[in-house]
């Protein structure tokens, strides 16, 4: 890949507490080029929202970021201060959000709400910024934008709002565009438009997107890469093609086998309510580790099948396997399960 | 629009009903009346002056006659006549409501502007020393008795300083006309004003610094810094925005006690408005007057209410009327 737009090296975020800080996500490193989508995929509570956060330099407090570079296009995002950090945000990199329902100002307009995402950052007159801005969200599809840009978010439904989030995301042509969950608050159906909607505009822009979800199944058929995360650290970061087809990874391959009809699903016969077969998914028995209970070695040996003494002991470093990283001792004699 | 104002002059004319009803039968209710009063002042009087004077007041008849007659009254906008002071209640009232809509006015407009800016500027601050001092000085007003606030001021910018007037509305010496009445008047209402002012400026303050900080927190404010929006710029629109509307349904709650507390500082500075006239009216039995005024000021604060209600669908665009 050559250059990346946006390169995250050894990120570690930490929250603050009483008894000193607790990490929430250690030394994780990616990069993403020009255009390439990018999924960052993990359970509730893995680190990913955060580091989505990260990015543009928005941890709430009490976390903090304890080490690392975000270089977007070059510069160091994190040793910006809050005055050089507002410039590039919305203008160099931008975020829509998991919740389009509360993530919209209730008293503002739509229309005023993306063309301050111009406003903000371009010396244009409000005329030539509301022109943009009807074009933006023509350009999201949504129709009759005359009417809609003077809307208040209350009269959207979920899927219109969040057109009218990425249009204003996209307001100032970012390079990096971070999509933190932008299709769990919404319906099955709703979800397709808007996946593929973000997926055409980085092929017609050029934009990089960083995809952060939960849900494997949702993006396989649109992301580039897969980068896995647990507790904290990235376990598996592949082309989205390899993984599945040949996960490294033993909390990857638990993941692909809990997609219902996903690509490696496999089929236990269980008898339904009715007597009628059912397919019942496989669950990864056990639960992510508290941040403060952290175990000294790999952290998903106490929910592995393979772990050993080694598992236990020392964390896995990432070495290269296939099309990209795996973290795990196991990798590669793992074959066998 | 015209939906909703149709439908508030409605409801207008029951909650006016029920006002009058409550206030009549709650002032029944106290033992004695006009007639026992002036007997007991001109120090003695026979049972027949006392029938001929309930006669003449018409507090011979049943209650209910009497109820009647009030509401009959009200319709043609009579508000009766109070016989101790020999002058028809609507003149009395209407010689007074001025000067306590203007205390009322100037008090609640600086509590509000002073009030929301103190909690704005805290809520900016939050947990640094402007902040904590601003807290501590809100809940010192908070705390503080306004009759007591009241004589200290007096005490301290018109005893000491000599910088205010003790009292009253306008100065006795002076026959003054035009603007220099206007700036007479200003004058005097500075004390009173801050008095009544100041227990509301302190939960003002205090609301808006708590509404600030919940509205900091919300989906929104997060999606205008991923923007890039300045900070001062989602202080005042994002965020000042979404914390005026508790503010708002607050100050339609507090009106009536407002006018409340403007019977004390009236007392205190001898302010020649409603609040004085109700509480001479209360110890003198001028039930007809008492009754005049207890209407009045429900009247003014259902107006409020509504005006209020107004205000709230411009400021927030998710109610709407009708």
């Amino acid at each position: 890949m050559s250059d990346p737009v946006l390169a995250v090296d050894g990120l570690s975020i930490a929250f603050q507490t009483r008894r000193g800080p607790l990490p929430a996500v250690r030394d994780l490193s990616f990069s993403v080029g020009r255009g390439e989508m990018l999924a960052i995929v993990g359970e509730s509570g893995c680190g990913k929202s955060l580091t989505a956060l990260a990015l543009l330099g928005l941890v709430p407090p009490p976390g903090r970021v304890t080490g690392g570079t975000v270089r977007l296009e070059g510069r160091d995002l994190l040793a910006l201060d809050e005055a050089a950090l507002r410039h590039v945000r919305g203008a160099r990199i931008s975020m829509i959000f998991q919740e389009p329902m509360t993530a919209l100002n209730p008293v503002l307009t739509v229309g005023e709400q993306i063309m301050e995402a111009i406003l903000e950052h371009e010396p244009v007159s409000r005329k030539a910024a509301r022109e943009r801005t009807l074009a933006l969200l023509e350009r999201v599809r949504i129709p009759d934008p005359a009417r809609r840009f003077a809307e208040y978010p209350h009269r959207m439904s979920g899927g219109m709002r969040q057109r009218v989030m990425i249009a204003m995301a996209l307001a100032g042509a970012p390079a990096v565009l971070v999509a933190d969950e932008p299709t769990t608050a919404l319906d099955v159906t709703i979800q397709a438009q808007i996946l593929s909607l973000i997926d055409e505009l980085r092929r017609e822009q050029g934009t990089a997107v960083v995809f952060i979800t939960h849900d494997l199944g949702v993006v396989s058929r649109y992301v580039d890469r897969v980068l896995v995360m647990y507790a904290g650290r990235k376990v598996e970061e592949r082309d989205t093609r390899d993984l599945f087809a040949d996960p490294f990874h033993p909390y990857t391959k638990g993941l692909i086998a809990a997609q219902p009809r996903g690509l490696a699903a496999r089929p236990q016969a269980g008898p339904g309510p009715a007597g009628v077969a059912r397919e019942r998914l496989t669950e990864i028995p056990g639960t992510v580790p508290a941040l403060a209970a952290m175990p000294p070695g790999c952290a998903f040996a106490p929910r592995c099948p393979l772990a050993d003494d080694r598992c236990v002991r020392t964390v896995p470093p990432p070495r290269p396997a296939g099309s990209g990283l795996v973290a795990c001792h196991h990798a590669g004699e793992s074959h066998a399960i | 629009m015209l939906t909703y104002l149709r439908r508030s002059a409605a409801q207008l004319v029951f909650v006016l009903l029920g006002i009058a009803l409550i206030n009549f039968f709650l002032l029944h209710l106290a033992p004695g009346d006009a007639a026992q009063v002036l007997a007991g002042e001109s120090g003695a009087a026979t049972p027949e002056y006392m029938e001929a004077l309930r006669r003449q007041f018409g507090l011979d008849q049943p209650l209910y006659i009497q109820f009647l007659r009030y509401l009959g009254n009200l319709a043609t906008f009579d508000l009766g006549y109070s016989f101790r002071q020999s002058l028809p209640v609507s003149e009395l009232i209407l010689q007074r409501l001025p000067a306590t809509l203007l205390l009322m006015g100037t008090a609640i407009g600086f509590a509000l502007v002073a009030g929301c800016s103190l909690g704005f500027l805290a809520a900016r601050r939050a947990g640094k020393l402007t902040d904590t001092v601003i807290s501590i000085v809100a809940l010192l007003f908070y705390a503080t008795p306004v009759f007591w606030v009241g004589i200290m001021l007096i005490v301290v910018f018109s005893v000491i300083l000599d910088w205010l007037p003790v009292g009253g509305m306008t100065s006795v010496e002076a026959n003054l006309g035009g603007l220099a009445l206007v700036g007479d008047v200003a004058l005097h209402l500075v004390l009173p004003a801050v008095t009544l002012g100041l227990f509301y400026l302190a939960i003002y303050a205090r609301l808006m610094r708590a509404a600030m900080l919940e509205v900091y927190g919300q989906d929104f404010v997060r999606t205008a810094r991923a923007k890039g929006v300045r900070l001062r710029r989602i202080a005042w629109r994002h965020v000042l925005r979404n914390a005026l509307l508790p503010i708002v349904t607050t100050l339609g709650v507090q009106l009536g006690s407002i006018l409340g507390g403007a019977v004390l500082v009236e007392t205190v500075f001898s302010w020649p408005g409603l609040g004085r006239l109700a509480f001479s009216a209360l110890f003198q039995r001028d039930l007809n007057l008492l009754l005049g005024i207890l209407f009045c000021s429900s009247v003014v604060v259902v107006l409020v209410n509504i005006a209020v209600d107004l205000v709230y669908t411009l400021l927030d665009p998710r109610i709407e009327l009708g």
